[in-house]
């Protein structure tokens, strides 16, 4: 046992870039998608992180390099005291016994023709535990116990159970080596209204019992606030704000994450007649050519000129625990500047509002051009 | 070019509300297995520029009701009964021909899941321009420009080059928003949307019902919005149909219905979302079991086995007859016999007495 001061995972400057190839004969590299591109996070035992975003931000990629899922291109995954990314192997396969992933898709990500019992044998035999025969019967009905499920569901295949019986199912299989960390992309988002709020107990309970430590990656904001300790936010590639969830969720310094709560829908009508609401100009620029400066800085009401178009902003830290990268923030949590219409932010920026502009009449990026050509071709 | 024939009776009858469904019922049988009631005595009505939501979760007849109004189940194993009318137009029933005439000009949808609604095989741009020129007798070069404004409009970047990417390609969000592109491609004056935002990031779905919102607004369209997403009702829908095991069980006006929810499944879906605004640690109470255990109507209420408030005669062997869906209020319909009920309107005293001083 190391030191509880210890965070339980801790990532450093990790960056996973993809590829672009291009051409019939000749396989040349013509950039890459900066999925992830420098994120550091850590994560104390026992505790939960609420990784948000829109989608495209990276955060998937996140969590399956921290698993080595994806190959990370640089930085560190240090999982208790072991940098991950240097195993392979053997090594690597019983590290992961102790790092397990939840999976959106609960019908997607269960064999259809495996029933339960075999589903949640199916990692205890690959890892040589349970026990022989009885033993792993026995593990398996506990499983089922542990997250509610009648010990009858054995026999039976996943098209027979709903959907939150089969998260339930996925969530059984993902504890079933009693790892440490559970990393859940997206655990309730394929799933019904009143049946979320039972998979979302469900793992808080199974938290509290097993003494599990969550990376929770959710675009669903009102799901990341009520499960997790430290919320951190998303976009293309990067941090932008990182926070414990009632300081983010009271005062968002980020203007990202102002937009994004603003977006969020709250089940009240007249919460929703009153709110304000920040509308943000187009859409998530490509990570193959992301923004100069500041990333946001093309969709940012908040935008000053220059400064946040030329000079990248670093994680700063405002409060206890509150790390921002914005260069106003400050100003903009007084209230000195003042925030611009999605409209106006759409025309002072012009075409480059539109990650990669139709028409190319700002600054078409050699890259892109080269991707588009063969499109534009009658 | 001409304008798209409309239907001939009553077509620009305003005082006619966009659609009328009436007691409609969708029963599936199959050879050898008990009939399965989907949808059991539907009724609502939508008018121009104005949006109902259908609410509930999966497995309660929502979808198929917007299937049903648009003429899409089979025919074979499906019985449909009550009445749809589209601007007094009998739906059910119609031929082929005048249905195909209206589907995609008239009334359009967009579906719930993004890829199996794309065909993997054909390019974005030609199922975009596909309507276009079928209802709006465009040419080739004419619909593409034109399917690169919808696309634009909709909010997907550089759209002349997604036009050329097949839907594999795009990200589900794009495709949601394809499809999105393709439905208002004749400004329909009936919008079904089934869960059209449910595959989207909250930016963009912000967009999204801002862009429905103005096409309500604007052009009048009728939109039904189907959708579990109860925020989205909250922000959208005028009136609020609440679904449950295929049958109607609580209509209200969104303000009344969020701040007095009378079915105590209307109340457990509310209790059982996590609220942005609310904070942490504030428990979330589920509703008991899944859509799964809901008992068929005939039994009593198809409630009553997940319900807190469940009495003896919700059953009804018990009450000798199924529960009625009854007026209950000014523009308020339920379908309870116990129902969650709220002290007599005195906000003053009641938050005095509420605050037990």
């Amino acid at each position: 046992m190391t030191a509880a001061s210890e965070p339980l995972l801790r990532v450093e400057g990790l960056q996973v870039h993809f590829p672009i190839r291009r051409g019939l004969f000749f396989d040349r590299t013509v950039g890459h998608v900066r999925a992830v591109d420098g994120v550091d996070l850590a994560i104390d035992r026992g505790t939960t992180y609420g990784l948000v975003g829109e989608s495209g931000c990276g955060k998937s990629t996140l969590g399956r390099a921290v698993l080595r899922l994806v190959e990370p291109t640089a930085g560190r995954v240090v999982f208790d005291g072991t940098d991950v990314a240097s195993l392979g192997g053997e090594p690597l396969r019983h590290m992961r016994r102790r790092m397990q992933m939840v999976f959106q898709d609960p019908l997607g990500s269960l064999d259809p023709r495996q029933d339960v019992e075999s589903l949640l044998s199916e990692p205890l035999q690959a890892h040589g535990l349970g026990g022989g025969k009885a033993g792993i019967a026995t593990r398996v009905r506990e499983l089922l116990d542990a997250v509610g499920l009648p010990a009858a569901a054995m026999r039976r295949y996943p098209h027979e159970f709903s959907g939150g019986q089969r998260q339930r199912i996925g969530i059984a299989r993902a504890i079933s080596l009693e790892p440490d960390l559970l990393i859940a992309d997206e655990p309730v988002s394929a799933l019904d209204v009143s049946v979320q709020a039972q998979v979302v107990n469900l793992l808080e309970e199974l938290q509290e019992r097993l003494g599990l430590t969550y990376l929770v990656i959710a675009h669903d904001l009102a799901v990341v606030r009520h499960i997790s300790d430290v919320v951190g936010v998303m976009y293309l590639g990067s941090l932008v704000e990182q926070a414990p969830a009632d300081a983010l969720y009271d005062e968002p310094l980020h203007p990202y994450t102002r937009a994004l709560m603003s977006a969020v829908p709250v089940p009240d009508p007249v919460v929703e007649e009153r709110r304000a609401r920040i509308l943000l100009a187009g859409d998530l620029p490509s990570p193959a050519n992301p923004p100069s400066g500041c990333r946001f800085h093309t969709r940012c009401p908040w935008r000053q000129e220059t400064r946040c178009d030329d000079e990248a902003p670093v994680l700063r830290e405002l409060a206890p625990g509150h790390l921002v990268s914005c260069h106003w923030a400050e100003e903009i949590r007084d209230g000195v500047l003042r925030p611009k219409s999605a409209e106006e932010v759409a025309a002072t920026q012009g075409v480059s509002v539109r990650a990669t502009g139709a028409d190319g009449g700002f600054e078409p990026d050699a890259l892109l051009q080269g991707v588009d050509e063969p499109i534009e071709r009658r | 070019m001409s304008i798209e024939a409309m239907p001939p009776e009553g077509a620009l009858r305003s005082d006619v509300p966009v659609l009328e469904v009436e007691d409609l019922s969708v029963t599936f049988t199959r050879r050898g297995e008990q009939p399965t009631r989907a949808v059991d005595g539907v009724s609502f009505s939508v008018s121009a520029g104005e949006t109902i939501g259908l609410v509930g979760e999966s497995g309660c007849g929502k979808s198929v009701t917007s299937l049903a109004v648009m003429g899409l189940l089979p025919k074979r194993g499906v019985q449909v009964g009550g009445s749809v009318r589209l601007a007094g137009t009998e739906l059910l029933g119609a031929s082929d021909r005048t249905l195909r005439r209206l589907r995609g000009s008239e009334m359009a949808m967009v579906f719930q899941d993004p890829l199996s609604s794309l065909n993997p095989t054909v390019p974005i741009g030609t199922q975009v321009t596909e309507v276009l020129v079928e209802h709006r007798e465009m040419g080739k070069r004419e619909a593409a420009t034109e399917a690169t404004d919808l696309l634009d409009r909709v909010g997907i970047p550089d759209p002349a080059r997604r036009l050329k990417e097949y839907p594999h390609q795009l990200s589900g969000g794009m495709r949601q928003r394809a499809l999105i592109a393709m439905a208002l491609a004749c400004s329909p004056r009936l919008l079904i949307a089934d869960e059209p935002t449910t595959a989207l990031d909250v930016t963009i779905q912000a967009q999204i019902l801002e862009l429905l919102r103005e096409l309500v607004v604007d052009s009048g369209t009728a939109l039904v919005m189907i959708t579990h997403d109860l925020g989205v009702v909250a922000g959208l829908c005028d009136r609020v149909h609440v679904m449950y095991a295929g049958k109607v069980i609580e209509t209200a006006d969104r303000y009344e219905l969020f701040a007095r929810p009378r079915q105590p499944y209307t109340g457990g879906l509310l209790a059982s979302v996590p609220r942005l605004d609310a904070g942490r640690g504030v428990p979330l109470t589920p509703i008991r079991g899944s859509a799964r255990d809901a008992i068929p109507w005939a039994e009593g209420c198809a409630f009553a086995p997940r319900c807190d408030n469940a009495q003896d005669d919700c059953l009804t062997e018990v009450a000798g007859s199924t529960v009625p869906l009854e007026y209950d209020g000014p523009g308020r319909e339920l379908r309870c016999r116990h129902p969650l009920s709220y002290p007599q309107q005195t906000p003053a005293g009641a938050t005095a007495s509420g605050a037990g001083r």
